[in-house]
């Protein structure tokens, strides 16, 4: 992965992103102009600039990097001429470049990478490329030179706290885990990434798989578990393709199996592919699914670190606490905590998304501020539009509104707002988002999502939902805001688990912080961002339209009419109100009222 | 492109038998075992229920409650391409409906559903993690991102041409 042998180094970002973005396209055509040449083309995973995909970073030896974003197949013949055969960087395409880059421009700037450390930078797919920037080292070290007890010890004193959601410290869990009477022990990863907006484990399983093998391994050794199993998303394929390449390299390398590194430690480490269900993120449901049962959650006590997978002592943990824990051991405790504040250690990865213009993985130091993550570090909204809120946590998370923007990020001042950490999404809106439709967003979510099982939870979520549906219909009720918030309040104290607790969330911050908005969908039949497709009727600008029939062809309920040529009509019986037509007008003729 | 989903055509108790007890040593085999049956049919036969409650032990009414406690599962015969559109937050913002909307009027089939000529399943997923490139859908294996109702259909077309006449 180093261009060492003064050879130029080609890489193309080809996690999920890169490829939706065209990357593989870009690799191939890369492959097959310089395949016979001296240069060496690689794959790489996510740097996390998903925003500008597909990158290409060329290296040049003395290992100085330049990436280029949004690179075209026509883009890359001009990049091949002038940069890579002629050494002529293309200054107006470069996203970032050793040395020349200016600080306010470069998008890794306010950034400090621990979990994504080798994420974009080795070849996922590649165990030699891991062990190349010091992979397995901490696995060693902790084999060879501590002892169960100090690993534990070293992970309770980095402060490392669960990044799956919760925030349970990390080392408590192993050590509850390890005390716990009852063998054999189980580690599982949960990978189940349910969270829609949240992408960092997809990412980190995609670009360095063999991190997180190395943090259960740890875990294993730490806990006295002999067996570990991944329980991953069924929507990540990539994920789990490289995870299985991972695995069998490590097995092959002898960091997988019996008696690692000639210590008396044995370990192996299994994937499970979930199935789609969002409820399957609660601990003791991907329990029961492991178990091949319809994963329903069951009240906790007792804990799985005394009765977990088959009823034996197990730990569960998330793929980002896992990606951290080899650099814990590496650099030590207090490294980590120098990161952080005080309850809240080390670092946190973002995923950045909705309508901010540097979209993507950010991981930064806890309780940098939200306006400094939106702005400083994503590059503010993507629109012309005013930053309006965040949306933390996905939909068990809550809304922070711009007036709370410097509210520093960590677990307890944003329970003090009432969102929460969660897994790590921000959901950036602006101006155009509606917060009652986003709040009937996720609670169409969670009741869809809810399995069942306790009363509160599966008719709570499913007569929430129809109060916020109503409202978004312009036939709120004067009462319906405060009949929200009581059931919101008994929903949250009455559920089994965690996703009815936190089901009414979005519906709570959305009500407390722009209760003004559920105003007036209700009392004036009005929706402020022009959203709820009830309130609102789309026209035709006649001075603008030309006729180009465009919008005819998007309509699929031939609600539009109009000769070539002349200025179209909407026929507003037919008009099922999608926006389609607005979407596709190539001359802003069409309006929303 | 995306690469289709290898479809056999009817199912066979010699391969579903293949399957079970490949994994029928394990511990909790069932959603490992209905994941592969559907990955060879598309679908889940309810013969293959039938077969696995026989060879497992586990009763009929077991298997048929995971199989329809997981969104993937599917009892029907799936259509030639899969789309899977993304409704994340991130995709919701950035108009995923009118995605669906614009699939629907190049395929006629809405979420849920299957076209009338068996070439494509649209299915509705809640995230596909690919929010930075939203509006977003995986076809087949593959996701396609930063949709508009325009490229949409065009990749949908190219996808019928792909598959050409003769299928």
């Amino acid at each position: 992965m180093k261009s060492g042998n003064g050879n130029v180094v080609i890489k193309v970002g080809l996690g999920s992103c890169g490829v939706a973005a065209g990357g593989r396209g870009i690799f191939d055509a890369l492959v097959t102009k310089l395949g016979n040449s001296n240069i060496s083309v690689q794959r790489t995973g996510c740097l996390g600039m998903c925003y500008k995909e597909p990158l290409v970073e060329v290296m040049l030896p003395e290992n100085r990097r330049y990436v280029y974003g949004d690179v075209t197949l026509d883009k890359l013949d001009r990049i091949i001429d002038e940069h890579i055969i002629n050494g002529q960087p293309i200054a107006e395409w470069l996203l970032l470049a050793d040395g020349i880059t200016a600080e306010e421009t470069n998008p890794l700037s306010g950034q400090q990478r621990i979990v994504l450390r080798n994420c974009g930078i080795i070849d996922p797919e590649s165990i030699d490329d891991y062990i190349g920037v010091g992979g397995y080292k901490a696995l060693e070290k902790a084999l060879k030179s501590m002892s169960q007890e100090q690993v534990i010890d070293e992970i309770i004193a980095s402060g490392l706290r669960g990044r799956g959601g919760a925030g349970f410290a990390t080392g408590i869990k192993w050590r509850f885990t390890r005390e716990a009477k009852g063998s054999p022990k189980y580690i599982i990863c949960n990978a189940d990434e349910g969270d829609p907006g949240a992408f960092m484990d997809r990412s980190v399983l995609e670009s360095d798989p063999h991190s997180v093998l190395e943090g259960m391994l740890i875990a294993g050794y730490a806990i006295g578990a002999s067996e570990g199993y991944i329980y991953v998303r069924a929507e990540y394929p990539m994920a789990v393709r490289r995870l299985r390449i991972a695995i069998r390299e490590a097995k092959e390398k002898e960091f997988i199996g019996e008696k690692i590194l000639g210590s008396n430690f044995s370990f192996d480490i299994k994937i499970r592919e979930g199935a789609g269900a969002f409820v399957c993120g609660e601990e003791t449901a991907l329990i029961m699914s492991i178990e091949g049962k319809r994963g329903m959650p069951r009240s906790r006590p007792p804990f799985p670190a005394q009765a977990g997978l088959w009823g034996r002592p197990t730990s569960i943990n998330n793929v980002e606490t896992f990606a951290n824990i080899a650099w814990i051991i590496n650099n030590g405790a207090k490294a980590y905590s120098n990161y952080g504040t005080e309850k809240s250690k080390g670092t946190k990865v973002f995923a950045l998304a909705g309508k901010v213009a540097r979209g993507g993985l950010v991981e930064v130091p806890m309780g940098m501020t939200i306006r400094d993550i939106v702005f400083t570090v994503g590059g503010g909204t993507s629109s012309n539009l005013t930053f309006k809120a965040v949306q933390m946590g996905g939909p068990s998370g809550g809304c922070v509104p711009a007036s709370l923007a410097d509210t520093p990020v960590d677990y307890d001042s944003l329970t003090n707002v009432g969102a929460i950490m969660g897994s790590g999404g921000m959901l950036v809106m602006d101006e155009s988002t509606c917060m009652v439709d986003l709040a009937k967003f996720f609670l169409n979510f969670t009741q869809d999502e809810s399995c069942g099982k306790c009363v509160p939870c599966r008719i709570g979520t499913k007569r929430m939902l129809e109060i916020l549906e109503r409202i978004t219909q312009g036939k709120g009720r004067e009462d319906d805001v405060e009949l929200l918030e009581e059931l919101a309040v008994s929903i949250k104290r009455a559920s089994l688990c965690g996703l009815g607790q936190t089901a009414p969330n979005p519906a709570l911050t959305t009500i407390k912080y722009f209760r003004n908005e559920y105003e007036a969908h209700i009392a004036e039949k009005k929706c402020p961002a022009k959203k709820c497709q009830a309130l609102i009727i789309y026209n035709v600008i006649a001075e603008k339209c030309n006729g180009c029939r465009l919008c005819q062809r998007f309509c699929s309920t031939g609600a539009i009419t109009g000769k070539k040529k002349q200025p179209h009509t909407i026929d507003q019986k037919k008009c099922i109100r999608c926006g389609l037509c607005m979407n596709v007008c190539k001359f802003d003729s069409i309006s929303v009222d | 492109m995306a690469t289709e989903v290898q479809i056999r055509k009817t199912p066979s108790l010699v391969v579903i038998d293949d399957i079970i007890h490949k994994h029928n040593s394990e511990r909790g085999a069932v959603i490992p075992i209905l994941q592969e049956i559907q990955n060879m049919y598309g679908y889940i036969p309810p013969a293959a229920i039938d077969r696995v409650a026989k060879i497992t032990g586990i009763t009929n009414g077991e298997i048929y409650g995971t199989a329809t406690f997981y969104n993937m599962f599917r009892l029907e015969p799936l259509g030639k391409n899969l789309v899977k559109v993304c409704h994340g937050t991130a995709c919701h913002l950035a108009g995923a409906e009118r995605i669906a909307e614009a699939i629907f009027i190049e395929v006629r089939a809405r979420e849920g559903e299957t076209s009338a000529d068996r070439k494509f399943t649209v299915e509705q997923v809640a995230c596909l993690g690919c929010c930075s490139s939203a509006p977003a859908l995986m076809l087949n294996e593959e996701v396609v991102g930063r949709l508009t109702p325009e490229s949409v259909r065009k990749v949908l077309r190219k996808c019928k041409c792909d598959d050409g006449d003769g299928e």
